[in-house]
């Protein structure tokens, strides 16, 4: 379980509260969505989640443990996945090679091919290919998520994983977290997003708006609620579009 | 042929053999030719006047491969090795090359390998080459190479020139002229560590109609270390060149990319791109959000660069 404590943090030398005082409770074996307006402070939430942010003050343990000062490495290792809004590209790294150090062992090559197919992606064509600017951001988006995928870790963040993804992927990756949510149990995944096909197969919503929790709960009390909300509204011309 | 296991090392290093080689073959260790082999179509001879061999490929050779790896293992050596390598029109070869310096001693020990290649009409050759130092000793590991191709029309040339490890002071000198639709394809790996210095210049001539070059370096400067890449593509002719030094400068390393290119004809076409700059931070934070440590991260992200 994670558990968030008064959790600030601010920019600016403290002139601009991006998240002000967010307590919260990740348990095992829950799907979690985190919604609200964009500059709400969802991304930076996962960020020092994950480590890659520090907070100005407040606590965050997992499983029992203070991981408020460790390390992107140690929470990692703890157990602590993420998946990037905007995928890193290298040169000469191969998608083979980071779902390899993802897994954390010499993975086959079927087995790492797995992992691409949950994410719609012919795993031949993809296995070798560097993860460089000559993949599409769709085609970055999917492998970064088949890598997150690949690590298995107690807790996932995922960070909008549908942004920039097409509607045909965008069905798949809704199955994909649909067979994830079956198959966590013991573990847990939380996702950022504005979708409402991903607000859809959450246990719980929060809906985070200038930094604080406006509201939290189960699926079936929020999400009536979002209905007719500005956010509601982005999302629906957000589906349209895609649909047009 | 009796190797210690230096002299098997370094070859391992560099040509990826622990043994005699198949095929046709030059073994130098320590200014010596130590193993030396003919093959039906490739034929291997000493030179008389000066250090070296003369490697001549039979006209419409395939799939045939020649190792003429250098090692030394001698504290204080110098020497300069002339190989020239004709290679027959309508072949198809690989040259595997290399040099590896062991220096446990205070003498410099230096190789200056002078490679001229006359490729034939047609023909292909594929060309690898590493350089590679190690020992504890205080002198110098030197290597300054000098590459000169010749190519007759419509025959290509791929060139992977590697220099990763223990290499103290490297000059290295390529000069390429192509006739018509002849095409060269070079890709440089270079890592300079300590106080070390690599100097590499490239100058290549489009002389032929359809000819076509493409000069690719990716470089990481560590610790104290320096690195020069000048690389100059001259069209000619109506012909496509393009050259790229992208870098990785780390620590107190310091990198100076110098391309250039000269169109003496209005159907030349050519480009440059060059870029320096430090490991990305975002790269270093994904790879730790897989577990790895920030050291790890780096040298995932620097074998791939240089792979």
């Amino acid at each position: 379980m994670l558990k968030i404590e008064n959790l600030a943090f601010n920019v600016n030398t403290g002139k601009k509260e991006i998240i002000k005082d967010i307590s919260l409770e990740i348990p095992d074996g829950k799907l979690i969505v985190i919604t609200g307006p964009n500059g709400g402070g969802k991304s930076t939430l996962a960020k020092l989640i994950a480590g890659l942010e520090k907070p100005t003050s407040g606590k965050i343990s997992f499983n029992g443990t203070d991981i408020t000062n460790m390390s992107i490495t140690e929470r990692a290792k703890l157990g602590i996945g993420f998946a990037f809004q905007q995928p890193v590209k290298f040169k000469g790294i191969r998608v083979i090679d980071l779902i390899r150090l993802s897994a954390g062992r010499e993975l086959t090559i079927a087995e790492a091919c797995e992992y691409l197919s949950l994410v719609g992606l012919c795993a031949r064509e993809y296995i070798d290919r560097e993860v460089n600017a000559s993949l599409s951001g769709g085609e970055l988006k999917r492998i970064e998520i088949a890598v997150v995928l690949a690590r298995k870790s107690l807790l996932t963040v995922f960070d909008e994983p549908e942004a920039g993804i097409d509607l045909w992927s965008f069905s798949n990756l809704i199955d994909v977290f649909r067979k994830q949510r079956e198959e966590i149990k013991d573990r847990s995944i939380m996702i950022i997003s504005h979708q409402e096909r991903i607000l859809n197969i959450a246990d719980e919503i929060v809906v985070l708006n200038d930094g604080e929790i406006e509201k939290q709960g189960t699926r079936d009390d929020i999400l009536p609620e979002l209905i007719g909300t500005s956010s509601a509204v982005q999302t629906c011309l957000g589906i349209k579009k895609e649909l047009d | 042929m009796k190797l210690d296991k230096i002299q098997q090392y370094l070859l391992k290093e560099i040509a990826d053999i622990t043994d005699t080689p198949e095929g046709a073959y030059n073994i130098r260790s320590n200014s010596q030719s130590i193993g030396r082999q003919s093959s039906a179509n490739i034929t291997i001879t000493p030179k008389t006047e000066v250090s070296g061999i003369d490697i001549r490929i039979k006209e419409g050779t395939k799939n045939e491969r020649v190792h003429i790896p250098v090692v030394m293992t001698e504290s204080g050596l110098k020497e300069e090795v002339y190989n020239d390598f004709y290679i027959g029109e309508n072949s198809d070869v690989e040259i595997v090359a290399g040099c590896g310096i062991d220096n446990c001693g205070s003498h410099d020990s230096e190789h200056d390998g002078i490679h001229r290649f006359f490729i034939g009409k047609n023909a292909k050759v594929k060309y690898v080459e590493k350089h590679f130092g190690s020992g504890e000793g205080t002198g110098k590991r030197i290597l300054n190479p000098v590459t000169e191709v010749y190519m007759d029309e419509n025959s290509s040339c791929e060139m992977e020139m590697v220099q990763i490890k223990g290499v103290d002071d490297t000059v290295r000198t390529t000069i390429a002229e192509l006739k018509s639709g002849a095409s060269l394809v070079v890709r440089e790996r270079l890592m300079t560590h300590n106080k070390q210095q690599a100097f590499s210049v490239y100058t290549v001539s489009l002389n032929g109609k359809g000819s076509s070059a493409d000069v690719v370096s990716r470089a990481v400067a560590r610790d104290s270390s320096f690195q020069k890449f000048e690389a100059k593509i001259v069209g000619n002719a109506e012909c496509k060149g393009h050259t790229e030094c992208d870098s990785i400068i780390m620590d107190n390393g310091k990198i100076l990319a110098v391309p250039a290119l000269e169109a003496n004809d209005v159907d030349a076409a050519l480009v440059h791109e060059a870029a320096i700059g430090k490991i990305a931070g975002e790269q270093i934070e994904k790879l730790m959000t897989l577990g790895l440590t920030e050291a790890e991260a780096e040298e995932e992200i620097i074998n791939g660069f240089l792979r």
